[in-house]
């Protein structure tokens, strides 16, 4: 194990008098399905938007795959392996459903612009190629009856489905989903759960997910960090962490005098 | 893979058509009385500056007020060439010296595209609206004291080289540019920004390049139009290019329905023609043409044509 894919070190990151993350080390292995919880409120989001690039961590570092990431832009870490979904879907709803994978494609096409305007028989080869492994890919998460359907009418579960496969489909290292099972009905959350598993097995990436609910995170996580007010305050795996005192009074068991402090 | 000829496949095809019936047509422009000879002509800039403009507004959700800014570029820069060439060059090669004059009006305005998309990236809606629409007066003011293309009174006596073929050739052209580049998984991004930018860029989608490809390509299409109506109206005035003018062809491209080439070709049509037609209202006309765009407008908020952009396969 030369590198970790990805490594977090006493990262930080402050808006103005608030610390919303603070000195988070975290360390995933390729291929790991790490789990990140906390109250509302806690930076778990926050975390996410420093390791996808879209803030700027104030002090510590990130390396992934032994290279710093300060500075670079989101959509260039996506093509260096990291690629997400959302709390709040966010698709391109005007785009039909494989073009929302298309659009996540264009980053490992081979033609461009002047291909496009050409439209040469290379071009329509490619074209098609394109067309099939997005086609593959929504196979796999039961989507691709809907190709032609526009995003946004999607069914909810469905569309969260549609995130994840865009996602896979910029063929990243590191899938990092933001909430996958929220607002899920309990067999939905357990296909979800089954479905990650999958994804981490068969593309072969490492997955970290945020999540609140508990028998997602508990059941398919092999590791998990606590985040409470911002501050690492746990980490082990999911037995270590349900019997941990701290994370007890934090989160599991006493919700009545902590109750979640809104994002002070 | 495929063993067609690449030249004669699909899109490519329909440009093809477009083109020789417009070198047709305009063969026998002789026949259509020169009003209406004229409207027409008008009718074909318009699209050209409708479509150019919806690859900004439409496609990549940008909202540019700033499009006369970019046709007043390319048509002033269009005809001073021809002005300074024309008289150095036999007949034969004007339409040399005009399709050069058009390339060199569309680069110029790609150019002042690049120049306006680059430092007006970081603004979004209402306040890139509000910079391109200063980008349109700033054009207009340099252009009304610029001695040497007419100042405020105008630039006269440029040839008479924009005919029915060129304009629908040009209009056929951009219309093929802006549907491929869109209809690709190249394109898609253009989309994909508009729906979404953050998303976007954590598609691995660079919306900064995007936005400025849009912008550089729609200016470049605007200029050569401006190019085309300086050498069909044969006269240049700076108030022909004031916002009210970017205004009409944003209308356009809401009208038509934003990112709907089709609509937005159709509306370009019916809102050129539009004012001709009342033309026997005189003074109620341009009450009446307002009046015609809001009940539209309440009508169909989401433009004439709004089909599902189905899969969009190449």
């Amino acid at each position: 194990m030369s590198h970790p894919l990805l490594k977090l070190d006493h990262a930080t990151i402050r808006f103005g008098g608030l610390t919303a993350v603070s000195k988070f080390n975290l360390e995933v292995q390729p291929c790991e399905l790490i789990g990140l919880i906390g109250p509302n409120g806690a930076g778990k989001t926050t975390a996410f938007n420093m390791i996808t690039g879209v803030y700027q961590a104030t002090e510590g570092t990130i390396h992934l795959n032994g290279r710093c990431i300060a500075g670079v832009k989101p959509h260039e870490l996506t093509s260096q392996g990291i690629s997400r979904t959302f709390q709040n879907i966010r698709l391109f709803g005007s785009l039909s459903v494989i073009d929302n994978v298309r659009a996540a494609m264009q980053l490992h096409c081979k033609h461009g612009m002047s291909a496009s305007l050409w439209r040469g028989a290379r071009f329509k080869a490619h074209e098609k190629e394109v067309e099939n492994r997005a086609l593959e890919l929504l196979d796999i998460f039961k989507l691709a009856d809907t190709r032609d359907e526009e995003a946004k009418s999607l069914p909810y579960g469905d569309q969260r489905r549609l995130e994840i496969v865009r996602a896979l489909a910029t063929k990243p290292k590191l899938l990092l989903l933001d909430e996958p099972a929220a607002g899920m009905n309990p067999t939905e959350k357990e296909e979800l759960m089954h479905l990650i598993r999958f994804i981490k097995d068969k593309f072969q990436i490492a997955v970290m997910l945020v999540e609140h609910d508990m028998t997602v995170v508990m059941g398919i996580c092999e590791r998990i960090a606590v985040l409470e007010y911002g501050v690492k305050i746990a980490e082990g795996t999911p037995d270590q962490i349900q019997r941990d005192p701290k994370v007890i009074a934090a989160y599991l068991g006493t919700e009545v005098q902590k109750e979640a402090p809104i994002d002070a | 893979m495929s063993s067609s000829p690449a030249f004669l496949n699909g899109a490519k095809r329909w440009l093809l058509v477009g083109i020789v019936l417009a070198a047709v047509v305009s063969m026998f422009s002789g026949q259509f009385n020169r009003y209406h000879l004229g409207v027409i002509v008008d009718i074909g800039i318009n699209i050209i500056l409708a479509v150019s403009l919806n690859l900004i507004n439409g496609h990549t959700g940008q909202f540019s007020l700033g499009h006369a800014g970019f046709m007043a570029v390319g048509g002033y820069t269009a005809a001073k060439i021809s002005l300074v060439v024309s008289p150095m060059l036999p007949p034969a090669l004007q339409p040399l010296l005009f399709l050069g004059a058009l390339i060199a009006g569309g680069l110029l305005a790609a150019l002042a595209g690049f120049g306006v998309g680059v430092p007006s990236l970081r603004l979004k809606g209402d306040y890139l609206a509000i910079v391109t629409l200063g980008f349109g007066e700033i054009i207009r003011v340099i252009v009304q004291n610029m001695e040497a293309v007419g100042a405020a009174s105008g630039l006269k006596g440029i040839p008479k080289y924009t005919t029915l073929g060129w304009t629908f050739g040009l209009a056929a052209v951009t219309i093929y540019f802006v549907t491929s580049l869109v209809n690709s998984t190249y394109g898609r991004g253009f989309i994909a920004v508009s729906d979404d930018e953050v998303a976007a860029s954590s598609m691995g989608i660079n919306p900064v390049r995007y936005k400025v490809t849009a912008f550089v390509t729609g200016a470049f299409f605007a200029g050569i139009a401006g190019g085309l109506y300086a050498h069909h109206k044969q006269f240049l005035s700076p108030t022909g290019f004031d916002f009210l003018k970017s205004i009409d062809i944003v209308v356009m491209v809401i009208l038509g329905g934003m990112g709907r080439t089709a609509g937005v070709v159709v509306a370009a049509i019916l809102l050129t023609l539009l004012p001709e037609v009342l033309r026997q209202f005189s003074e109620y006309r341009m009450i009446i043409y307002s009046l015609l765009i809001i009940i539209l407008m309440m009508a169909r908020p989401q433009g004439l044509f709004t089909w599902n952009r189905k899969k969009g396969a190449a």
